[in-house]
């Protein structure tokens, strides 16, 4: 039987406020446990909540960026469960009324494009966490985290294999980074993703039975788990056993998933509403000025890159992947010195490539966007040649330094003036008669020989054109 | 010095005029605390060297020349606020070693405005109860009569005021538990409007309910306490921002033309005819200072009693989920897992009052259950609600009695939930609707127990009420009565 693979995804994005949802505690992360946890956090005896504005206004730039309503009355829930890194008791999340609604991601998967409808996206807070290794005998509790915002991020179940539902999380990783609500940190933990995964023969229209796996904080494991998840699923349907709806958990060293807890023992989280915290309540006023303080979103760049400066798709694709690529790019372009095309082929080309070598990100590149540009109009000027410019782009990644200075002090100039070249040449053909004869005899190719030479000669600052000029004429005596 | 007969008022020119200082005045308390409370038990804790360090303090600022609201006016505050340094118990055994590490929001104002802390008062556990049978430190008596309750849930502080342990005392109010007690014990107790006093570190019962207020011989005491305890805190989100208001600007404005409104609901069936002999007299006095009776009606009193016992424990139930003895708080001996921790934890830290509104909470929670309990119940606070806005539309305040009883007898009702509910009848529909509600002493009903006059407004007319019930003060002495065998010293 053909089978087919239906993934919805919840994605829970840490939001980058600088203190907790609910309290004014920090959520810098690594610190030592418990040290950044208010009364708030830790549910002392009539402590209460209130809101981070800041957290609210990231959703409503989510909403925004991915199209969505921007619900004008939302409500948070109580979610009752007792779990000893949870110190209510309860998690603040929001349940019927969620902060968004709606929306829609845009991927392509091998130049096809794809869409993903978005369910909802409600605000909450972030449980602690236990901690079974480092107490022997004992689990430690660390509620630094505790009261962390997040954004989940529900999909529809519209993706139909573990390549698209990658390249779909991808996609909203760009997106969240991009707008700057989340600093897209998956070892940290800052993204992370529950797949629900089901199969059903191809051509039915009811959805199969479904299994939820949790916590998947690698696009790896994410594409691995489902994998696996399918795998196993279409193994017990066509042995003849059904799907039991439950929770799964992936374990990346086996390379499986494994069950956790069935639908029977699934939870009644008796959510009501928090009557500790008012409705939220979204003016148009409030969301037209996250709108205007919103950057452009990389589609929008990416066309614009396109139509403006004739960027191929490739390289326009490459610069939009990144926030922080994108900027550098259009700092570069904004002083209008530089062709934006050399622009992209330095940024697309040496730079990504020197940032990739060193696992640096953009915002740690030792060279400004104004020394690259730089760096291109001399070479645009004829002033250096497009080798030494490499050279030159070198010099600047590890050393620093200025652009003018260092092809004055460096001897870096290309030398135009045809006295020189003349000179060089003349003293080569001189030094080898017989590659002249050659040449003089037909064979083309020792042209390359004499020009391999002369450059060796000038250290690679002879004009290349016209060197070449020089050569010819004077070979043909 | 005889204190028995000392108002706020009075505190404040007595220590104005340096007629004594703040540590003699707390002294000359705590030891009627000393010599009293024993047969009492209103008071859960007590620490001399506190309060007197807290006074030395304040007479070092009166000695520099500092004034400030309520410099040197002794205050008890029920144990369900956290007070830096204080053992804070909700009553409850889960919290009996409870040291808090902050101040709530209205101990911070109080501390500020020079008041001094006499001590936390006894109350029903968590604020569950009627009676303040329920409180894991045993039972308060009331002082007018050792054998019968004192009301509940804020027991302590009304018997704390009623014996006159302390000037003013704060307490709070979910469904009644500050004008109940008031009522049983002839004083003076106002619910003031939900979100005018900051619930921040007020122990959590019923949030959307929950209100904190006072306990005083007479209105105008309370008038100089709630300058101090009302007022936008931002740490609740639930704390309206509105203009600091002086209560004791109005007292004295006649109230000649006040439109009384008397809901036939609140003079049905179980109204004992003494307590409503007592009313009667109370509006007739207030008549011939110029009031005038309006008979209207409140059609769903009848469904607050059980709106209530849906909302209120399914609040509970989630509020009360952080004692898990996991951080702080009664943790039991031996478990062998998490599970057992959790269980034996609250099977032992709890009493049977609140395991029976955690219960009840939880059922009406519960899938299945939610809509039929929790939403319909919601839909018919708000029926209760408009009841009310309705009135107003026809008068200023709304009088009726407290309570259906005086004071009853120890283990009268324990054995019967309903009927100890049911003694909340007249006060639950005011929290439903967040309204201010004020009980005054209006006289005794059999066994010469005090009788209880609740007064009603619309949001935010404290001013009103208080003013009403000083004119009535001003003019009759109940408030001044004080239970034999206590009297003086």
């Amino acid at each position: 039987m053909q089978w087919e693979v239906v993934i919805g995804l919840e994605t829970h994005a840490q939001l980058a406020t600088h203190s907790k949802i609910f309290s004014g505690a920090s959520t810098a992360f690594g610190a030592e446990p418990n040290t950044q946890a208010s009364a708030i956090d830790i549910a002392l005896p009539g402590v209460l909540p209130v809101l981070n504005k800041q957290a609210v206004e990231y959703a409503i730039r989510f909403g925004l960026a991915v199209g969505a309503e921007i619900n004008p009355r939302s409500i948070f829930a109580r979610k009752n469960y007792f779990y000893p890194d949870l110190p209510k008791g309860y998690q603040i999340s929001q349940y019927e009324e969620p902060v968004v609604k709606g929306g829609m991601i845009h991927f392509l998967v091998e130049g096809k494009a794809y869409q993903v409808r978005l369910t909802r996206a409600h605000l909450e807070e972030d449980a602690g966490k236990s901690l079974h290794e480092d107490i022997p005998g004992a689990t430690g509790i660390d509620l630094n985290r505790a009261g962390t915002p997040l954004l989940e991020i529900v999909s529809e179940p519209d993706m139909r294999s573990a390549t698209e539902a990658v390249a779909y999380a991808k996609a909203l990783h760009q997106i969240v980074t991009w707008i700057g609500i989340c600093d897209g940190n998956m070892q940290e933990g800052s993204f992370r993703c529950d797949a629900n995964v089901s199969v059903r023969p191809l051509g039915s229209d009811t959805f199969g039975t479904r299994c939820e796996i949790k916590n998947l904080n690698s696009f790896r494991f994410l594409e691995s788990a489902i994998q696996f998840e399918v795998e196993r699923q279409i193994e017990v349907l066509e042995s003849g056993g059904v799907i039991i709806q439950e929770t799964r958990l992936y374990d990346p060293d086996r390379d499986e998933t494994r069950s956790m807890r069935s639908k029977e023992d699934a939870m009644d989280y008796r959510y009501f509403p928090d009557p500790d915290l008012l409705p939220v309540v979204i003016e148009e006023s409030w969301v037209n000025s996250v709108k205007d303080t919103m950057p452009p979103l990389p589609q929008v760049l990416k066309e614009r890159f396109i139509s403006d400066y004739g960027l191929t798709d490739y390289d326009a694709n490459l610069i939009t992947s990144d926030r922080g690529l994108a900027d550098y790019f259009m700092a570069m372009t904004s002083n209008a010195s530089a062709s934006p095309k050399q622009c992209a082929n330095w940024v697309a080309g040496e730079l990504l490539a020197s940032l990739n070598r060193q696992q640096l990100a953009i915002d740690k590149c030792p060279i400004s966007p104004n020394k690259l540009t730089q760096l291109i109009v001399r070479i645009e000027d004829g002033t250096i040649s497009g080798k030494i410019a490499k050279t030159l782009f070198d010099i600047l990644w590890t050393e620093g330094g200025e652009v003018d200075q260092l092809i004055d002090s460096r001897g870096l100039k290309q030398v135009s003036d045809s006295g020189a070249i003349e000179k060089i040449v003349e003293e080569l053909m001189s030094q080898h008669p017989d590659q002249v004869a050659e040449y003089r005899a037909g064979k083309d190719k020792v042209l390359g020989f004499f020009v391999g030479k002369a450059m060796k000669a000038s250290g690679g600052k002879l004009n290349p054109a016209q060197l070449n000029d020089v050569l010819k004429k004077k070979l043909a005596g | 010095m005889d204190i028995s007969s000392l108002s706020v008022k009075k505190i404040k020119q007595l220590i104005d005029s340096k007629n004594i200082s703040t540590v003699e005045l707390a002294g000359l308390y705590l030891d009627r605390i000393e010599q009293l409370n024993p047969q009492l038990n209103a008071f859960v804790t007590v620490d001399k060297d506190k309060t007197l360090s807290q006074a030395k303090q304040v007479d070092q600022l009166i000695a520099q020349g500092h004034s400030n609201a309520l410099l040197g006016v002794p205050i008890a505050h029920k144990d369900i606020f956290c007070a830096k340094g204080w053992l804070t118990t909700c009553g409850s055994k889960m919290l009996a070693n409870f040291v808090a590490p902050y101040d709530a929001h209205i101990i911070e104002e109080f501390n500020k405005s020079g008041a001094i802390i006499l001590g936390k008062t006894n109350m029903d556990e968590f604020a569950m109860g009627s009676s303040n049978e329920t409180s894991y430190f045993g039972l308060v008596k009331n002082p007018w009569d050792l054998t019968k309750v004192p009301g509940g849930s804020s027991g302590g502080s009304a018997a704390a005021v009623a014996a006159r342990l302390a000037p003013l005392a704060t307490a709070t109010d979910t469904g009644g538990s500050i004008r109940q007690p008031a009522a049983l014990c002839g004083i003076s107790g106002l619910k003031p409007t939900y979100g005018y006093v900051s619930r921040y570190g007020m122990i959590a019962y019923a949030s959307s309910l929950d209100q904190g207020g006072l306990m005083a011989p007479s209105a105008e005491d309370i008038a100089y306490g709630l300058n101090i305890m009302a007022g936008h805190d931002e740490r609740d989100s639930t704390s309206v921002k509105r203009e600091k208001e002086d209560f004791t600007a109005q007292l004295h404005h006649p109230i000649q033309g006040l439109r009384i409104g008397i809901p036939e609901e609140f003079f049905s069936e179980g109204l004992d005819s003494d307590v409503a002999q007592a009313v009667e007299q109370a509006i007739q006095e207030l008549e011939k200072l110029g009031a005038v009776r309006v008979p209207l009606s409140l059609p769903n009193t009848s469904l607050s009693v059980p709106v209530y016992y849906v909302l209120a424990p399914a609040e509970a139930s989630s509020n009360l989920s952080r004692f898990d003895g996991v951080r702080y708080g009664h943790r039991t001996q031996d478990y062998r897992d998490l599970i057992e921790l959790y269980e034996k934890t609250r099977a032992e830290g709890f009493g049977a009052e609140v395991k029976r509104r955690i219960l009840t909470g939880t059922y009406v929670l519960s899938r299945g259950y939610y809509d039929a309990y929790y939403l319909q119940a919601q839909r018919v606070r708000r029926l209760i609600l408009q009841d009310y806005l309705r009135a107003f539309e026809q008068c200023d305040v709304i009088l009726g009695p407290s309570t259906p009883t005086v004071a009853f007898g120890f283990n009268e009702k324990t054995s019967d939930p309903v009927s100890m509910y049911l003694s909340d009848i007249f006060t639950i529909s005011v929290n439903l609707a967040g309204l201010p509600g004020l009980s005054i002493p209006v006289g005794f009903g059999k066994e010469h127990l005090p009788v209880g006059l609740q007064l009603i407004g619309p949001h935010f007319s404290e001013a009103k009420l208080l003013n009403a019930a000083h004119q009535y003060q001003l003019h009759t002495d109940w408030h001044q009565h004080l239970p034999a065998g206590i009297a003086g010293n």
